[in-house]
């Protein structure tokens, strides 16, 4: 064990029992999987991407780029868990990743003999002979040597929710300047939120020994949180990764890896900290070579000794502070290495386990553990997701953010406040100051950027996770990628997992050596979201399964279910499709039974789904004659219209009903399907077109259910629910509609009918569509009335020649579905001069026929393509296809709508439906579109 | 240009790697050239080399603001495929299907053309019935298509939602020579390929303006690296360009839109091909490296920044969510967002501009990536012969005026709904 006898920020009294790779092994409460493992001794917990190093752990934070592992068995599993920030609990079950058979003995490790060949890039000028290879074998093989851990290939069992935040101020991390600037805001009354990454707030506070006004610094970091505990206007969100600036002032943010967070703040404080470099040297991966923060952290915060003999490689004063802290809990390190005086590392030594290190003087050390201070990388990534580029700072040695977005500032180590007063001082000032700074113990924060030890003898990482070496850089460079952004998408430095928290600025630095830049000439790449990998699953929420988009049901529905309807998705509303009965034995049975009960009896379908607007006002008329292109101003009240509207392009948009109620208000129905984009149209009209007409327009599709009586006996049916009502053809033409009272509530009847029939349509308010339902099929029980669900609605439909949602696809014009003369020549209409664009009233365009096939036991589908007979069957002879297909019970025979080239002037030519992805080919007849009634006698009754 | 290939490569690993040389010359503006493309993406590269290499024109340069391959060519989910429904689209979509097929061997550049397939899956007889509509036009095009009932997609990716989804899958349109490719690799493959034709490429170098003879007609740039000549000048700028065009007095038929996409940490190999979910939008594939490459809708606002924002990634989550919850656990790793220049019918034009010696290559709408090849050589046919290739005739800029518009999606004139 390595666990020292006293200290840390762990508890003692609590242990918890954990295992990794199998094996069981405890730790204590407060722990990290990583600093637990190290107390356990393990120091091999990873292999790396692509040459399968053994890996240990480089850091303490969230950086980490090694030390991934599987936690979690089954559906749980969660791949890719970085063991340096993930809490222990008990029971955790935790297994190494990407290695076969085992982490010890990991045979892709081959790939590190093929190190030489698998430099850079190998992979774009090999694998290209023979081309059939690529997806036979090379890909393959790539691909399943690729990847770090696995999905459980099983439904995602957690459960997400989502919650919103709104504040003043939005403090980003909890250490000294992120207390401090909460603190600050706080006192002065702001409503501030701070959100920090870690399971407990303080942040480089709980790893390095300070002293803040005489007393240990976490000591004022309890004060502090105890004092911001207690302020209303303060909320803290711990172990919530914000990972995310977006535009206006939000903010994205994960609370456990189970809580979406939207924030949206009026400014912003990052106080991110920073994270430091790990040197470039021979064998910097070799577990047991740390970042000095690192060590640091394990041996202050989880009274851990990371090893027991610990040298320190040094570029910065951070390092020498690590060694005193060390010192003062015992850890006396064997040595020091200060690169300022001339002393360098120049290669590690060991195999799965640090052995021993080589110095620039030739001495070699024993050691089981290196501490690489290579001085500090503000976290200044946030603050560049919005497009604020960093710029290279020579005072401090690093890339910091001058101009960050507006609302946002930079504050502490992340704003290149190093030192411990500094960064107080910082965050106070971030805040707006109003605070005195506390006195704290000397900090100092000099520091000189190594960015490679020369003459180091063999691999020297720069990106860890990805393998990326100092001379795969360099070869990035000799091959032209001397931008930062080729070298990083060329060598894949900066895109692993830890997105280049630990290699990129190494990475630019060895760049800019390659060709001769400065820092600044060499730049970096810009920080996008997500800062820390946030998953799908949360980001997602419980917008899954049956809640991925809520369900509509018409006020009818319960009274379906009963019945036995078969529902169909229409958008998000669930319609009734068909009501099977039994000994039906398949759904053309039952949709057949329905249409021919409705033709000779009469049926009942909710239609409530329809979009429905009232458009109100004295200039409601105008509106209309300029949406539709036919005239609504000259309809009479209480008579209804079949309207048609285009887009601006000159197509057709949508069509239906509009009733007019009263001079100056109408009921306008669209199909189910654009009921929305109907209404956006009109407000966009409304707003943006037409400001200075004066009429308002309302949806109100779900403030009214609506039933569709159709057949001969309709009116019979009506008669015994509505004995009051005048029903007749003088009192209720067909087209005509009324308003009235049924049993104390409003009411509306209309004459109009989809299926061709003597129809009315009757519409009560949605409270009172389940009752109307009901009485409907009472006072029909006599007559016989059927149900009919959506598939009789469009056999019937089919066989009337009424176009729908196949025939208005978007890319048809009202003469193509037969309905050019509607167009008025006597009024403006929106669409009416782009319809007049040549391609549109070219005459040979498909337009509308009916079609039914020569040999009557054929059946029909659509989407086959029409052929002249005898045409070969290539898109040049390609005159039109199949929208719309059915079984007519009527005719006894499939029946189907077309879009043909030229089709009115060839009713009675017999062609080819060709439908190669199903059917292959099938001869039809051309006709007329509407097969059933075409005089159209039965519906006026 | 030296050849890649493996032992090329184990030659140069037994000199450390030290002999490679630049895979394109970085080259500094001369005067004045016959053509000049103004975009460094993988449409304005690959025009070059065609330029080049078919049509035997060099003095060509390719000029671009930052540096190559940095816009849309980088920002997209590298998706390969020819299924159009429309006889505008389909020929086009098919030779640069065909393109791809053999641009590895072509450019002896390693892009990874991988195809595995791309699924269309549909969820109700309405989508079913025009994706038949398209699978028969793509067949009479000469293109594969298959229509795959559930069982048959269940068969090949039975991690998708067959129980409780809301919109349960009732099949797909399959076709299974489409794919991916490595998209930086394809601008890599064409920058050196082109250059070694002679081919200049010039980085770092944005266009100000052009410079116009008398008649009005262009002869040149001017750029951040001085004033640059030209026979004929090509713009291939994707996102931006509304922007160049106004440069040139041109207001063309087209608005910038952000499309954002993600791309998850590592895993192993799990999605064999790319897979597009019908009811919500979203559609998602696996890199060769294990992440998850997925995208959605368009964030719906116009924009020339390359982001986007947060209601659109939940958005695009939950269409994956919904489709494949297996991938709960997946942890998004990267987002970026491409400007995508949309038109108003969803398709792009390649002719020439009213202005005279400019001529365009714009509106790919969130579908420039695989159209790259053929693009690249309809383009180079254009600039060379000034007439349209034969795959691309429809792409008129007039189209538009005429009503000839290639509206797959019967979206209409609605830029951010195609």
């Amino acid at each position: 064990m390595s666990r020292l006898p006293t200290g840390g920020l762990i508890d003692r009294t609590k242990p918890l029992a954990f295992s990794f790779d199998g094996k069981r092994y405890t730790g204590f409460a407060g722990d990290t999987l990583a600093s637990a493992l190290l107390a356990n001794d393990i120091r091999l917990v990873a292999r790396s991407f692509k040459y399968h190093r053994p890996r240990g752990i480089l850091t303490a934070g969230s950086e980490e780029p090694n030390a991934l592992v599987t936690i979690g068995r089954g559906a749980h599993a969660e791949p890719n868990t970085r063991a340096t920030t993930l809490p222990l609990f008990d029971g955790l079950e935790a297994s190494s990743q990407n290695r076969w058979p085992s982490l010890d003995h990991d045979l892709l490790s081959i790939n590190g003999i093929l190190s030489p060949l698998f430099v850079a890039g190998f992979y774009y000028k090999t694998f290209m002979w023979p081309a059939a290879l690529w997806e036979k074998l090379y890909e393959p093989l790539i691909r399943r040597a690729a990847g770090l851990g696995a999905l459980s290939m099983e439904p995602d069992p957690a459960e997400y929710d989502a919650d919103h935040g709104f504040c003043d101020l939005l403090v980003v991390g909890a250490g000294p300047a992120g207390l401090a600037a909460a603190l600050a805001a706080g006192r002065a009354g702001q409503r501030v939120l701070l959100v920090d990454e870690d399971v407990r707030p303080g942040g480089r506070l709980l790893a390095e020994r300070h002293e803040i006004d005489g007393n240990s610094a976490l000591d004022w970091v309890d004060a502090t949180i105890a004092e911001l505990a207690s302020l209303p206007n303060v909320r803290i969100l711990s172990r919530t990764i914000l990972f995310g600036a977006y535009d206006g002032g939000t903010y994205g943010a994960v609370e456990n890896g189970r809580r979406l967070w939207k924030i949206v703040a009026r400014r912003a404080i990052l106080a991110t900290g920073a994270i430091e470099r790990p040197l470039v040297f021979a064998g910097n991966d070799i577990p047991g070579v740390m970042t000095a923060s690192a060590v640091q952290a394990y041996a202050t915060r989880w009274g851990v000794a990371p090893g027991k003999r610990i040298a320190i490689f040094t570029t910065s004063d951070s390092g020498l502070k690590v060694a005193a802290d060390l010192a003062a809990i015992g850890i006396e390190p064997v040595t020091v290495i200060d690169a300022r005086d001339g002393m360098l590392v120049t290669r590690a030594i060991g195999g799965k386990a640090l052995k021993a290190i080589e110095l620039s003087d030739g001495r070699r050390i024993a050691v089981d553990t290196l501490a690489m201070a290579g001085g500090w990388n503000p976290s200044v990534g946030l603050g560049c997701n919005l497009g604020a580029r960093p710029n290279w700072s020579e005072a401090i040695g690093a890339y910091l953010l001058d101009s960050p977005p507006g609302g946002m500032i930079m504050a502490g180590a992340a704003a290149g406040a190093f030192g411990l007063g500094a960064a107080i001082a910082s965050g106070i000032e971030a805040a707006g100051g109003g605070m005195p700074v506390p006195a704290t113990s000397e900090d100092p924060s000099g520091s000189r950027p190594l960015w490679h030890v020369p003459h180091s003898r063999g691999k020297a990482f720069v990106d860890y996770q990805h393998d990326v070496t100092d001379k795969d850089v360099a070869l990035a460079a000799r091959e032209g990628f001397t931008s930062v952004e080729h070298m990083k998408r060329y060598t894949t430095l900066g895109m692993a997992t830890d997105q280049g928290k630990t290699g990129q600025v190494n990475g630019n630095a060895l760049l800019a050596i390659a060709t001769g830049k400065t820092m600044s000439e060499a730049g970096t790449i810009l920080s996008r979201p997500p800062y820390l990998p946030v998953s799908i699953g949360v980001l997602a929420g419980h917008h899954r399964g049956e809640h991925f988009k809520p369900v509509r049901h018409t006020s009818g529905h319960a009274w379906a279910l009963e019945n036995g309807a078969t529902f169909v998705d229409t958008g998000q509303w669930k319609r009734a499709q068909w009501f099977a009965r039994p000994g039906e034995r398949d759904w053309l049975e039952t949709v057949s039974r329905e249409v021919t009960a409705t033709r000779t009896g009469v049926g009942i379908c909710d239609v409530s789904t329809l979009g429905k607007i009232d458009v109100h006002g004295p200039d409601a008329s105008t509106l209309l004659d300029r949406l539709y292109v036919n005239i609504f101003s000259t309809l009479p009240v209480g008579r209804a219209r079949y309207g048609l509207m285009l887009r601006e392009d000159g197509f057709v948009m949508d069509d239906g009903t509009t009733t007019r109620f009263a001079e100056d208000r109408f009921y306008v129905t669209t199909t189910t399907v654009n009921a929305a984009r109907i209404m956006q149209h009109i407000d966009f009209a409304r707003q943006v077109l037409w400001p200075e007409l004066d009429v308002q327009a309302t949806s109100v599709t779900e403030q009214w259910a609506t039933y569709a009586i159709a057949g001969p006996r309709s009116r019979a049916l009506l008669a015994k629910l509505l004995p009051d009502l005048d029903l007749s053809n003088e009192a209720l033409p067909y087209m005509g509609a009324m308003e009235f009272h049924w049993q104390g509530v409003t009411a509306r009847i209309f004459r109009l009918s989809f299926s061709g029939e003597m129809a009315f349509e009757l519409a009560v308010p949605a409270h009172h569509g389940d009752r109307l339902i009901r009485a409907l099929f009472e006072a029909g029980r006599v007559l016989g009335v059927a149900p009919y669900g959506t598939e009789a609605l469009g056999v019937m439909r089919i066989e009337k020649g009424h176009p729908a949602g196949n025939e208005l696809n978007g890319q048809t014009t009202a003469t193509d579905l037969g309905m050019g003369r509607m167009l008025s020549r006597k009024k403006d209409f929106i669409g009416r001069v782009m319809a007049a664009r040549p391609a549109l009233v070219n005459p040979a365009r498909p337009t509308l026929v009916g079609i039914h096939p020569v040999d009557p036991a054929r059946r029909l589908r659509a989407g086959g393509h029409l052929l002249a007979k005898g045409a070969a069957p290539v898109a040049a002879n390609d005159q039109g296809h199949v929208t719309s297909v059915c079984y007519s019970p009527t005719l006894g025979h499939w029946i189907g709508l077309a879009l043909l080239a030229n089709g009115p002037a060839r009713h009675g030519e017999r062609i080819i439906v060709h439908d190669p992805i199903r059917d292959g080919d099938t001869e039809v007849e051309v006709v007329n579109p509407v097969f059933v009634d075409p005089e159209g006698v039965r519906v006026r009754g | 240009m030296k050849r890649f290939s493996i032992f090329s490569l184990a030659a140069n690993a037994l000199s450390g790697h030290r002999k490679w040389a630049p895979t394109w010359r970085d080259a500094s503006p001369r005067p004045g050239y016959d053509i000049i493309i103004v975009g460094g993406g993988g449409h304005g590269l690959a025009t070059a080399y065609y330029l080049a290499k078919v049509h035997g024109i060099t003095n060509v340069a390719v000029i671009e603001k930052g540096w190559i391959g940095g816009g849309n060519a980088g920002r997209n989910t590298t998706i390969i495929r020819s299924n159009y429904g429309l006889a505008g689209n389909g020929p086009f979509y098919e030779w640069s299907m065909k393109l791809w097929e053999g641009l590895e061997q072509e450019l002896n550049y390693n892009a990874m053309v991988s195809q595995r397939g791309v699924l269309n899956l549909y969820h109700s007889d309405g989508q079913r019935d025009a994706y038949a509509r398209r699978g028969n036009a793509m067949r009479m095009h000469g293109v594969d298509a298959e229509l795959l009932d559930r069982d048959a997609v269940r068969r090949m990716a039975p991690f998708l939602d067959f129980e409780g989804a809301r919109f349960p899958i009732q099949g797909g349109l399959l076709q299974r020579r489409g794919g991916t490719a490595r998209h930086d690799a394809v601008v890599w493959g064409y920058a050196r390929a082109a250059s070694a034709l002679g081919v200049d490429i010039i980085q770092n170098c944005e266009v100000t303006g052009f410079v116009t003879d008398n008649g009005g007609a262009i002869t040149g740039v001017e750029t951040s690296r001085g004033t640059i000549r030209a026979g004929k000048t090509g713009i291939a700028v994707a996102g931006n360009s509304s922007r160049v065009a106004a440069m040139a007095g041109l207001r063309l038929p087209i608005e910038s839109h952000v499309l954002q996409a993600f791309v998850s940490e590592g895993l192993k190999p799990v999605i064999p091909g790319v897979i597009t979910f019908g009811m919500g939008h979203f559609y998602i594939s696996q890199s060769d490296k294990g992440g998850l490459v997925f995208g959605g809708d368009i964030d719906g606002y116009n924009s020339y920044a390359q982001r986007g924002n947060l209601p659109v990634v939940q958005d695009v989550c939950e269409g994956g969510m919904a489709l494949m919850p297996m991938i709960g656990k997946a942890r998004v790793l990267r987002s970026w967002g491409g400007i995508m220049d949309m038109t108003m019918d969803g398709s792009p034009i390649i002719d020439r501009s009213p202005v005279d010696g400019l001529w365009l290559n714009a509106g790919w709408c969130y579908g420039g990536f695989k159209a790259t090849p053929a693009s690249g050589w309809c383009f180079a046919h254009l600039l060379a012969t000034e007439t349209p290739h034969e795959t691309a005739t429809a792409y008129r800029l007039d189209r538009f005026a005429t009503g000839d518009v290639i509206d797959e999606k019967g979206a209409g004139a609605q830029a951010n709904l195609h």
